[in-house]
């Protein structure tokens, strides 16, 4: 079952891998949504830094949104996907395993990048690690929840505004504890074990049930 | 006879029919009984609220149904997922609508309310940020549901989403409700029944149990629509159209 998982997991990351400018288009949508803000709202140092937690977190969440509709589209329309279903291992493994690769395109990218946040938003050093920090504890939920909405919105039109009616509202506790420790630790006064701790949760929380949810979604889906 | 027979549309169809205008008559006699104690039966101030805090009865009975109305759908949902029965579905589609009305009613009186009461439509408190996300669950709910041609992959996929809202909206709740774990604090008043005047208490209760039945009686008239509507090339509706 751990050889499938890696299997899989190869070959995703290797079918993104040629087709790189899609990694890319996401990170660069990010990169772009975050500077249009102090563009327009106004270059003043305090209030950039008080609004880069919340202006940095709900681009990463539109942007992993919008790589969503990606995730099982390619495999639903070539049948790698039906393939999938009448495998012999559990379906949910596979699709953790596609969910994993879908974070590691697109997740990780996000984290790595988000020093530009804070050199554009004025941030201090420690300010970027705890978000860094943070965006690895989210991002991967991001991925987990916007799944399901992927597998129950498969081969629809307008499929992709669709999703982020349907998962956006769910993203809010990681927007809330994200942005809520960046904020902590940008003020300097604030303990932020809390959020982390939450965030934690959330996490665990969603690596036991999302992968199974989105295996039960496929199977809805392609009936 | 068993109970189970009333999960065939064929069967609840005839049964709806003779239970909404017994719906219909329970939620005008309660609504109207219940407005009228409200305004006209209870004190003119409540602590420090003048008379707007009448408009408390049309509020509370419409978050109230909006609440109950999402717990409804989620369970009709997972009767679905689990039985595998096609009136349950029908029943979870049919409730969404009412409770997003519900909902919508609960928002718009909250917000002429705080007007009044608090000097703003909006503030971002955790209950009317939570009744603002509850909405946006019902809206998705809809929006999935309408987007899929296919009924069977619609009710089931919609049946899904419903129960993930379920599940995430306690973790919503809590991070909603405490942004900030080192802190915790709230504008909108803790809903206690403590101290509350009998009169005021009583006008709510009915109220809500109105709005209940009223709740009962649209989404029966709705389910027997949607019943129609799927059931169209059976015998038994041709059937139907011929008496």
């Amino acid at each position: 079952m751990l050889n499938t998982f890696f299997m899989i997991l190869q070959r995703d990351v290797k079918l993104a891998l040629r087709r790189r400018s899609e990694i890319f288009t996401v990170l660069f949508f990010f990169i772009i949504v975050v500077s249009l803000f102090p563009l327009g709202i106004g270059f003043d140092e305090k209030m950039l830094q008080g609004i880069a937690p919340g202006v940095a977190w709900i681009a990463a969440l539109l942007a992993s949104m919008l790589a969503l509709e990606r995730l099982f589209e390619a495999d639903y329309a070539d049948g790698t996907l039906e393939q999938m279903l009448l495998a012999p291992q559990p379906l949910s493994v596979l699709v953790f395993a596609k969910i994993t690769a879908h974070w590691l395109l697109t997740g990780l990218p996000l984290v790595l990048v988000a020093p530009v946040v804070g050199l554009l938003y004025h941030l201090e050093a420690e300010t970027v690690g705890v978000m860094m920090f943070m965006l690895l504890l989210g991002t991967p939920i991001l991925s987990m929840i916007g799944a399901i909405g992927a597998a129950l919105t498969l081969g629809l039109r307008g499929g992709g505004v669709l999703i982020s009616l349907l998962i956006l509202p769910l993203y809010l506790p990681v927007l809330v504890y994200g942005s809520g420790a960046v904020y902590e630790s940008a003020l300097q006064s604030g303990n932020i074990e809390p959020h982390t701790l939450l965030l934690s949760a959330f996490l665990l929380l969603s690596l036991i049930f999302a992968p199974w949810a989105t295996a039960a979604a496929l199977k809805i889906s392609l009936e | 006879m068993s109970l189970f027979k009333y999960s065939a549309p064929m069967n609840f169809y005839p049964l709806a029919g003779r239970l909404i205008p017994l719906f219909w008559i329970a939620a005008l006699l309660l609504i109207a009984f219940g407005l009228y104690w409200g305004f006209f039966e209870t004190p003119y101030v409540l602590s420090d609220q003048k008379q707007y805090y009448h408009i408390l009865f049309v509020h509370v009975a419409a978050s109230w149904m909006g609440m109950w109305l999402y717990g409804m759908m989620v369970f009709w949902g997972l009767v679905g997922l689990i039985f595998n029965t096609r009136l349950s579905f029908m029943m979870a589609k049919a409730t969404a609508v009412t409770g997003a009305l519900m909902q919508l009613i609960a928002l718009v009186s909250g917000a002429v309310w705080g007007k009044v009461s608090w000097g703003t439509w909006w503030e971002w408190d955790p209950r009317l940020t939570l009744s603002l996300i509850l909405m946006f669950l019902y809206i998705g709910y809809i929006a999935l549901q309408s987007a899929i041609d296919d009924p069977r992959r619609a009710d089931k996929a919609s049946a899904v989403l419903a129960l993930l809202g379920s599940a995430v909206l306690p973790v919503i709740y809590y991070s909603v409700n405490c942004p900030n774990p080192n802190e915790c604090a709230s504008l909108h008043q803790e809903s206690s029944f403590k101290g509350v005047e009998f009169n005021i208490l009583l006008a709510m209760l009915v109220t809500a149990l109105g709005f209940w039945a009223y709740s009962f009686a649209t989404i029966l008239m709705r389910v027997r629509n949607i019943i129609l509507e799927r059931e169209i090339n059976t015998q038994w509706v041709a059937q139907l159209s011929k008496n």
